[in-house]
Order: C-alpha cells, then structure tokens, then sequence
C-alpha cells in the first residue's frame, strides 16, 4: 500500500485503479447493454437526437428470446459444457501422473523430456489443424463431440503437465519420504500425500484447461459442421452472423450467456485457484 | 535386539564420492550422533539407513538382517525430519495414524497408540487441529509423535531442532533426551551442531568430506580428539592451535615460533620425542587457559596482546595477538583485563594436545 498524503493515494492507487477497471470491464458492460437494447436503438446512427450509446431506457428480452427460440444456443452450450469437461478430465489426469514423473522420479532425459512437452504446446493451432483434420476424417470422427474431446488434450495435456510439474516441485520433498517410512508404496505415497496437497494447483490447472476447451475456436469450426453439434463460440458467429448481417443483439446475448459458466468457475474456485498459482505449500 | 550395523557403505553421486568407507556398529539402545560440517556425508549416511538412498557398496544392516534392498517402509525404522513433513491436509491425529493405518492396524488400537503418544509428548489438546495452525515447537513434536507411535526399531532424526529458535531448541533437547530415556529405542541423530552431539549423544561420529574422522563417548571426543579437525570442531569456542617448530635443549623439549617459546611438559615430550616430524601443532583449548599467577610455571606461559573482549557475564572471552597467530581464552569474569592490555596466560600442562603439522593427526 502506498504511505503518505491522501492525494498520493488517489492519484497512485484509485485513479490508475478505476481506469484500469474502466478499461477491463467496460467491454461487458458493452456486451450487455447490448443484449438487452431494443434494434431500433442498435441500428440509429450515433448523432442522432437523444441517442445515448451508453444507456437505454427501453430495454428488452427480444434478443434473448431470439437466441434461445429461433438458434441451437442450448443445445451449443450443452455441447460446450460437454466437450469441455470431458477433455479437461482427461488432460488433469494424464497431466497430474506426467508432472509427477517429470518433476520426481530420476529418469534419464527427464528434463529435456519435460521442454519438448512444452515446446509442443507452442506448436501454432492455426498449424496443426490441417493434420489434425487429416486424422479426423479417417477415423470418421468429425462432426461429432469426439473430434474435439480428443484434439483438446493434444494441447490441454502439454499445458497441465507443465502447471503441474512445477507444482509437484514445490511440495517438499521430505513429505513424500516419510510417507514412503511410514509404509506407503511410492503409488499410495502420491494418491494419499502429494495429490491432496496438490489440490490447488489441479484445482488451477483444471479452470485453465476448462476455459481453454470452453473459447477454443479454430478446431471447433474446423471439425464442426452441422449446426446441432457446435459449440458456443463457433454456433454464435456462424449462425448469427449471416453474410454481413450482424444480430447484434443476440450475438451479445449469446457471448454473455457464453461466459457466464467460466466466470462462475473462476468464482467459485479463486481461492484454491491464487494460492495454486503462488504454489504456497506450508508444512 | 535392534542395533545397526553400517559395514564399509561408500555412496557416489557420479563423480562425488560422498559417504567413504564407513563402518560403524549402533548398539542396541544407543543414542549416537553423526555431527560434522555441512556437506561431510551425515545426513547421506543417515539416508542410507533409511533406505531413502540407495548405498553404493557395502551392507547395512538392522537387527540381524541386511537391508541393502529392502523399501523403507520394510526398515521398521521411523525418520523426523529438520522441516517436520507433516502432512498439511491431515490433522495432528490423522498424521501420527498414517503410518499405523498403512500397516493396517485395527482402529482402537490407532486410537491408543496414538493417545499414548500425545500424552507423552503433551500435544493431547491439539489432535484435531491442522499443522497450519501449530507453533514450531508443537510441529516439532507432533513430527516425533508420528515417529513413536510406530514403536520402531530405529529411530533417524535428520537435524529436527534447526528450524526452533535458540530458547525452544534447548528445551526440546532436554524433552529429546528425556523421550530417549523413557523409551530406550536405537537412535542416531544428525546434526552440525556440536553442542548438541555432546548433550545427546552416548557416542559421537565426527565426520568430515564423507570420511569418518572418529566415534566415541562425548568427553572421550572432548579430552582426547583423534586429530586437529575433530580438536577444532568439538568445543566452544573453538581449540586453539599454533604451529611450532621442536627442538631438545638441556635435557627438556622446547616448542618455539614467532611469539611464542614454552618447555613442553614430561609427559607430552616423551610423545613428542617418539614422533619422527619436528613441525608440529601445539592446540590448547580457551578454558585450559588461565591468567598466570606467581604460583605458573614460566615454562607454560606465555605474553598475549589482548584485542577483542567479550564479557559473557559468566566467563570473558579475550581474543588475543601472540606473535602471527590469534590465541583465544576464556577467563574468570572477575579477572581484571582491558582493550590493549598484554596478558600473561598460563596453559593447563595436562591439556595440551600436540598433533602432526602434515598429517593433522593427534601425537
């Protein structure tokens, strides 16, 4: 905290501060002042007489009803929801066993082992969908939930195993050996000692991977195409974005709608989520 | 019968020969001490016992068995820890039952293994709490309530009382020696503080670069070190040592260098004589100095240039200038002494030790 006079509070602490936030929320406020503003507001132009592009005195559930009657937005976000879940699921478990190996069992090559699998995560999305879909097609997989749920981890497990690698490293390692004297096999050491207490960075690694799967966009227009197996991001601006007519109102609609699970995941799980991410394991 | 044997155990790390050659015999119920500086291969030792580390040749044994490639948890053995490892997601109770209940003890007979153990140790009021929410010193004891509730056949302590504070430390020391006592279970401790070697200990291991320098009781080590590093090393402060130079005059053993011409008493110049090196290391420690009085012979005394005082209330340690060398001496407090001041000190002749000046070793 800054000391001192009360002027160099403000002028340090809560102008920067309120700007800042002006700055990182303003464009939610956008998105659901437009959500709710009548079309006839929407499409005025901007010099209008007592046009006020901040407010609205008429608002509206018209896009709502639009985006959950006339599109898929349910079946979108069940789709969403689904792929991934699942995907995170399979990337925390392979991640969580690899960063244990990685970070504790003394293998040859285990360090460079442990770059490559980052260097892969680096590997451009934009690149790798043209094998990927290369592969999709002939396991037939494509336009299904299972063309997703399996490209995912192809960067979710890379990302993970390095979250939790790092994590593994910061729970002392004594822990572990006096589990091993106190009667634990190396398995039941890890399943008992290390993964419990390293919950918070799973708990983290997991919420990454989550909203990574929830907002990926280019596989999912890739190796989707029917409009009942998208996914939100990929459904809203496909569907709502018709030639170059924007449904303004229910493309804000269904973004909002979009980012409300992620904002409640991150709600729900900050606290296990910052002290993940500070890697603080106190005996 | 519960003792350990370590028989010609050697550990390399690639290229980095830690522990060399090592052979010690833990009897049953001992207390034994590995202490040396860091780095001289106690704490590998140690390990090794545990089965944490795998030993590069050699044979450790427990009891009767070898135990070269059995696991830890086959050991029977129970380890505190310098950091405690406490499990931070279980509670007092549920960390001193882990080891009971991976061995597949009967629920009532955790309750009162694990009772018993927080009487002992005082910590009854705080089974239900997180380690979180323990003070160093409540850790601490809880990490040696996890150990005891096991009744093991050996007990490793890996330096557990260097994260307490100076106040807290003494005392768990006595609480440690105390626990010992009440239990009689085989122990070895590790430690670089050599004040807790002599206290706790019923032998001690000196060590230094992987080497075992000498074993023995506390005061064996303390009157009759086997050479100059374990003389410099146990005893505080440290021994003093000066490097002098022989020679027989008249019949008596003269020692002499730069500040410093003392007729080495009978019984050390007959060593002395038999010694084939004429370079040796006088050492003598602060307490076997005295400020000489009429009574001193003048063959033992020498003059000192006091430079550094430190009035400790019980005793005055007076750092002084003889000839090159720094010579330290701990006098009574009642002894009149001032900065600048030349000191005349006299040495106990029954304590001087004498070693090789090469080898280092005791002559």
């Amino acid at each position: 905290m800054i000391e001192g006079a009360l002027w160099r509070k403000w002028v340090f602490f809560y102008i920067p501060l309120t700007l800042f936030l002006i700055f990182l929320l303003f464009p939610f406020y956008w998105m659901i002042i437009t959500s709710f503003r009548p079309d006839g507001e929407l499409y005025r132009p901007w010099n209008s007489v007592n046009y006020n592009p901040f407010w609205t005195w008429k608002p509206t559930l018209e896009h709502v009803h639009y985006l959950l009657e006339e599109t898929l937005f349910g079946a979108w976000l069940w789709n969403t929801t689904f792929i991934a879940l699942v995907s995170t699921l399979i990337s925390i478990t392979c991640g969580v066993f690899a960063g244990y190996a990685l970070s504790r069992l003394n293998f040859p090559f285990a360090g460079s082992l442990g770059t490559g699998i980052f260097i892969t995560y680096l590997v451009p999305q934009t690149l790798l969908f043209i094998p990927l879909a290369e592969i999709i097609r002939n396991y037939h997989l494509g336009d299904t939930p299972w063309s997703l749920i399996l490209t995912y981890p192809t960067f979710l497990i890379p990302f993970c195993t390095w979250l939790m690698m790092g994590y593994f490293k910061a729970v002392p390692k004594e822990l572990e050996e006096c589990a091993r004297i106190d009667g634990a096999s190396r398995w039941q050491a890890m399943i008992y000692i290390i993964i419990p207490v390293a919950i918070p960075g799973i708990l983290s690694a997991g919420i990454f991977a989550f909203t990574l799967s929830w907002n990926e966009f280019i596989y999912a227009l890739v190796f989707l195409s029917s409009p009942a197996q998208k996914t939100v991001p990929v459904g809203v601006t496909s569907e709502l974005i018709r030639g170059d007519v924007f449904f303004w109102g229910a493309l804000m609609a269904g973004a909002l709608f979009g980012s409300i699970p992620v904002a409640v995941a991150y709600s729900f799980f900050v606290e296990h989520y910052v002290s993940g991410l500070t890697g603080s394991v106190k005996g | 019968m519960s003792q350990v044997v370590i028989r010609n155990a050697n550990k390399k790390y690639g290229d980095v020969h830690a522990v060399k050659d090592v052979n010690l015999q833990i009897r049953d119920k001992e207390f034994m001490v590995f202490v040396g500086p860091s780095g001289c291969g106690k704490t590998t030792t140690l390990r090794m016992v545990a089965g944490l580390e795998a030993i590069t040749s050699g044979d450790i044994l427990i009891g009767d068995k070898v135990v070269n490639d059995l696991p830890p948890m086959d050991r029977d053995i129970a380890m505190v820890f310098q950091n405690y490892a406490l499990y931070p997601h279980m509670s007092v109770y549920d960390n001193m039952a882990f080891g009971l209940k991976m061995r597949k003890f009967e629920k009532a007979e955790i309750k009162r293994r694990v009772d018993r153990a927080a009487a002992i140790l005082d910590i009854g009021q705080l089974l239900a709490r997180k380690p979180r929410q323990l003070s160093g010193g409540q850790r601490q004891r809880v990490a040696l309530g996890r150990a005891i509730v096991r009744d093991p056949k050996v007990f490793l302590f890996d330096e557990p009382l260097s994260n307490l504070d100076a106040k807290l430390r003494v005392q768990m020391r006595v609480e440690l020696k105390k626990l010992h006592e009440r239990l009689g279970t085989t122990a070895i401790y590790v430690t670089h503080d050599q004040v807790e070697a002599m206290t706790l200990g019923d032998r001690v291991v000196v060590m230094k670069d992987g080497w075992v320098q000498q074993v023995g009781e506390p005061l064996d080590l303390y009157n009759k070190p086997a050479n100059k590093f374990v003389a410099g090393f146990i005893g505080s402060p440290a021994m003093n040592f000066a490097n002098v130079t022989v020679t027989e005059a008249n019949g008596s053993v003269v020692a002499e260098n730069k500040g410093l011409k003392i007729k080495l008493p009978d019984e050390v110049a007959q060593r002395v004589r038999a010694h084939s090196s004429r370079d040796i290391t006088l050492g003598i420690r602060p307490e076997d100095l005295t400020v000489a009085g009429p009574s001193d012979s003048p063959d033992l005394t020498f003059d000192a240039a006091v430079e550094v005082l430190e009035q400790l209330g019980s005793e005055i340690i007076v750092d002084t200038r003889v000839g090159d060398a720094m010579i330290v001496a701990s006098v009574e407090p009642t002894t009149k002494v001032k900065l600048h001041d030349t000191l005349r000190l006299a040495m106990r002749p029954s304590r001087l030790h004498v070693f090789d000046q090469k080898t280092e070793a005791a002559i």
